[in-house]
């Protein structure tokens, strides 16, 4: 049953004890000062809310219980330990106004743990410097667009545009438009990557950035990224790297090295930080020489007689976009992360989930269309439900939907939106080959039924706590709270 | 090799069925001249020896002292249930609920989640959560310009706005054709004069905090009418623990609420993750970024969750959408939930209630004290500023040698507060430890 805990509420029943105050009460604020009426929360026990909500996970798909084929979102296993480390006291009860007082010596420990995290995303992604305060990918494009409108600020550029290909995801666009920049939408080759001749049509002097995602959200390694930056750079406009699937690349390509002037990694993607069911992520960024004095306000220094300090911003620091250093424990737990692995680690795990990917494909293509057939793929593979839809009625997400029942979380579908009834398919380098072979089957199997018994598929999902829900009544008889 | 499940023979079946010899040639699309120039780092480690290095480091930071330290992040209770509910693996290692059917604990939770923020704050309408409270605010105010057709020009910002919040509105703001008008500080308290002369038609919206970032409490309803006069938004920022019993954002009108979720449930982790909370009045639910989740039915007619409002999102209207915001801090949220339920409709009044006890008996002890006077003329909550004969960091200082995270220094963060440090008292602080804070400033000033 899918009762609120206002449902569950009894007038009287209580909670936890919280301490007993050992004051006296001070004399009541004026009334004008007070609120009418009191704040209308549950009345539970402990033991119901303990009860409500351990009924709830269970209504859950998890990485620790589901394999997630999510492409563009790399959802690997989370090790424990992770956790264990988060939870240490001397991180999490670190007050952050120990930055704000300049108290460096209270807070060394945590000093180093960022300066450490820096240099390795530097080493990584061959970027000169990285900030941490980012609290989501999207805040980490966010910020590097506006490091990019700063530079051309301070140098006198008239820019307009931004660039995206049309496979980009949509925070490429929204971001641009959210730093006041017009978007500039450059179509795909017949193999998938943003075209270079009418990439070279639309580039001017009015352009202020290029945003790529490499690889691709096709999961394709687009062989004309150095020519592409090359001509950005030839009229100054500068080049954005979107790391979201830098899961496939470790140790093999860094931004760096071929020109990318700017860059975001999501933490809570290939650094294998939990998603939360949504958040909280990590999004650092990582600048080339161009954007160095435009980083945002909260770096950490160190010198030999100092240990760590707080760095005193650039007079051209684009100002703070997160009070102190983003989502710390998150980072923390990245940096875990990084540890275990060390550099052979990261190596295998690009090298993995590139096969993991590319073994899927294999496997597939013989039953369901691929978006891009003839060639290999990165970390992720897309196919496309066109043929089933247009013979069978059957869609991307019906078979999304086939597999929850399953236990197999449904893959991205409708994304990229250039690929007709997409279906991307991103395994991670954490599956064994028995989870693949079985997701496989069920793929499939999917297509098989499509073809015998379209009309099944109505009914799918059908062992979970819910069938498909209406999503219209949804937006149409909005309820977004209890009353 | 950690977390890598494959066996030599497993990559050779894999090989041959993709049809290729060896695992190099997975990366033979990427020419070499765009290969890595170098990938220096350490050797891998057992989880056994992170974990020694990261308790060691640890060790480096200093938790051990009893804190005052206050300034919108707080040493609250937490209770044992809100970890060891969050920390179950269906909820943190969960995927964001795209798939409704499949996601329908984080969901309902979410829901219950949007249904307390709104009973919290008075508030119609709110999401499933912000980044944090800065940035929660900056986009209270870009809702502000969007409701305001983007023909009012200017965002006020009263002087009491926590000013770390200031610098992120501003950042968020530099891009646009708009004005920020932070007030000058004239004393603890809001400048009506000052501010009610620049209220006009071009102004969006105005951002103010109760209790302010000097801990005083005041009423905004009459500056309120005055914004609605000219059609302009009134944005308030709060700290949730406040609203135990302080006026909620329906109780003065506001239209939009903001603030920062890290005293209900979240570890203070050297400023994150918290959440930012976002909330509005029905009537401007489209110009709310972020997910939202809603009821709806499924085929069978059972109750169901799922996000909805979704055309308002990045993944849906790319660059028309209302913010580039993707994720929501999930966890932290839930574990606010999980919080305020636990603390209930009751115990959240007791516990408002003990935070301004517990302040204001501190602030009365420290009145006492010869050298010492209070700063706010208004009314405070549960922080307060005092004033020394002596500078805020030599203070501190001294403090922290008696075992004291005795306040936050504010000459860190306006000109001419050099003897002026922020002092607060939550619930867990008790009599006895107040009365050796206030021994211990007798003795050092």
């Amino acid at each position: 049953m899918s009762s609120t805990l206002f449902e569950k509420s009894h007038v009287g029943r209580k909670g936890i004890n919280i301490p007993k105050q050992s004051v006296n009460d001070a004399p009541k604020l004026d009334a004008s000062l007070l609120r009418d009426t009191k704040a209308n929360l549950p009345e539970v026990s402990e033991f119901d809310v303990v009860r409500h909500f351990t009924r709830l996970s269970n209504k859950n798909f998890s990485i620790d219980a589901n394999f997630y084929p999510l492409g563009s979102c790399t959802m690997k296993y989370n090790p424990k330990v992770q956790e264990r480390v988060g939870g240490l006291a001397g991180l999490a009860n670190l007050h952050p106004h120990h930055i704000t007082n300049n108290q460096t010596h209270l807070v060394q420990g945590a000093l180093s743990s960022l300066k450490t995290l820096e240099n390795n995303l530097c080493e990584i992604t061959g970027m000169e410097a990285f900030t941490l305060t980012p609290q989501a990918g999207a805040h980490g494009e966010m910020l590097g667009v506006m490091m990019i409108g700063a530079y051309h600020k301070k140098k006198g550029n008239n820019k307009r545009y931004v660039i995206v290909p049309d496979s980009s995801h949509g925070t490429n666009p929204a971001t641009a438009a959210m730093v006041d920049y017009d978007v500039i939408t450059v179509k795909s080759n017949k193999d998938g990557s943003m075209d270079f001749e009418a990439f070279k049509e639309v580039m001017s002097d009015e352009v202020a950035a290029v945003m790529m995602t490499a690889p691709n959200t096709l999961g394709l390694f687009n062989p004309a990224v150095k020519k592409i930056c090359d001509l950005a750079h030839s009229y100054d406009a500068l080049m954005y790297y979107d790391g979201a699937n830098m899961n496939a690349i470790m140790g093999v390509v860094r931004p760096g090295d071929i020109g990318f002037d700017v860059i975001h990694l999501n933490l809570h993607k290939t650094f294998a930080t939990p998603h939360g069911g949504g958040g909280p992520g990590a999004g650092p960024v990582g600048v080339g020489n161009k954007l160095k004095e435009f980083l945002p306000d909260l770096q950490v220094g160190f010198s030999e007689e100092k240990g760590y300090f707080f760095d005193t911003p650039h007079q051209n620091c684009i100002g703070k976009i997160s009070p102190f250093f983003g989502n710390y424990l998150v980072l923390v737990r990245a940096l875990v992360y990084m540890q275990t692995l060390g550099k052979e680690g990261m190596i295998n795990t690009s090298k993995k989930a590139v096969l993991n990917a590319n073994y899927i494909l294999a496997k597939l293509k013989p039953h369901l269309k691929a978006a891009y057939p003839n060639q290999l793929c990165m970390h992720e593979c897309v196919f496309s439900a066109e043929d089933l839809t247009k013979e069978y009625g059957i869609k991307a997400m019906d078979i999304a939907k086939y597999l929850l029942d399953f236990g197999l979380h449904a893959p991205t579908v409708y994304f990229p939106l250039i690929v007709k009834e997409s279906i991307m398919i991103e395994p991670t380098e954490t599956e064994n080959i028995d989870t693949i072979d079985y997701f496989c089957q069920k793929m499939i199997d999917a297509v098989e039924l499509a073809k015998s018994n379209p009309e099944a598929f109505k009914e799918f999902p059908k062992t979970l706590p819910i069938s498909r829900p209406d999503e219209t009544k949804a937006a149409r008889s909005l309820n977004i709270r209890w009353q | 090799m950690p977390y890598i499940p494959h066996t030599a023979q497993d990559v050779r079946k894999m090989l041959d069925v993709i049809g290729i010899k060896e695992e190099s040639n997975l990366f033979d699309a990427i020419p070499n001249e765009l290969r890595a120039k170098s990938f220096d780092l350490p050797e891998g480690l057992s989880e056994f020896e992170v974990f020694d290095n990261f308790a060691a480091l640890a060790n480096q930071n200093d938790t051990s002292k009893i804190s005052f330290l206050g300034g919108g992040y707080y040493d609250h209770i937490i209770p044992t249930a809100v970890d060891s509910l969050s920390t179950r693996s269906e909820f943190y290692t969960a995927y964001t609920p795209y798939q409704a059917e499949a996601s329908q604990g984080t969901l309902q939770a979410l829901y219950e989640f949007q249904s307390m923020i709104c009973e919290l704050t008075g508030m119609e309408a709110t999401n499933a959560s912000m980044y944090d409270g800065g940035t929660a605010m900056a986009e209270a105010a870009l809702m502000a310009v969007r409701v305001g057709r983007s023909k009012k020009k200017k965002i006020l910002v009263d002087s009491g706005v926590n000013p770390i919040y200031i610098k992120i509105v501003k950042t968020y703001l530099a891009y646009h054709d708009l004005e920020v008008i932070v007030l000058d500080v004239k004393n603890d308290g809001c400048d009506k004069e000052r501010l009610l002369s620049l209220i006009d038609k071009d102004v969006a919206g105005y951002i103010f905090q109760n209790p302010n970032f000097f801990g005083s409490v005041e009423d905004y309803s009459e500056i309120i009418t005055a914004l609605h006069d000219v059609k302009a938004l009134a944005i308030m920022s709060s700290y949730p623990i406040a609203l135990g019993i302080l006026q909620s954002a329906k109780d003065v009108d506001a239209d939009i609420f903001c603030g920062d979720g890290q005293s209900l449930g979240n570890y203070l982790g050297f400023g994150g993750p918290s959440f930012g909370i976002l909330a509005c009045k029905e009537k401007y639910i489209r110009n709310l970024p972020g997910r939202i989740v809603g009821i709806t039915d499924d085929a069978e007619g059972r109750r169901s969750y799922v996000l909805t409002l979704q055309a308002r999102e990045q993944h849906i209207r790319r660059d028309k959408a209302t913010s580039n915001i993707c994720s929501n801090q999930n966890l932290m949220a839930l574990r606010a939930t999980i919080f305020m339920a636990l603390i209930g409709k009751e115990g959240f009044v007791k516990l408002s209630n003990q935070n301004f006890n517990n302040a204001s008996y501190l602030k009365d002890e420290l009145s006492k004290v010869e050298g010492i006077s209070i700063y706010n003329q208004n009314p405070t909550f549960n922080e307060f500023v005092i004033e020394l004969p002596m500078s805020s960091s030599e203070f501190i200082n001294k403090m922290e040698s008696k075992n004291f995270f005795a306040g936050l220094k504010l000459d860190a963060l306006y000109e001419n507060f050099e003897n002026k440090v922020l002092v607060s008292a939550t619930e867990k602080r008790t009599k006895a430890q107040m009365d050796e804070f206030v021994k211990s400033v007798k003795e050092i000033v």
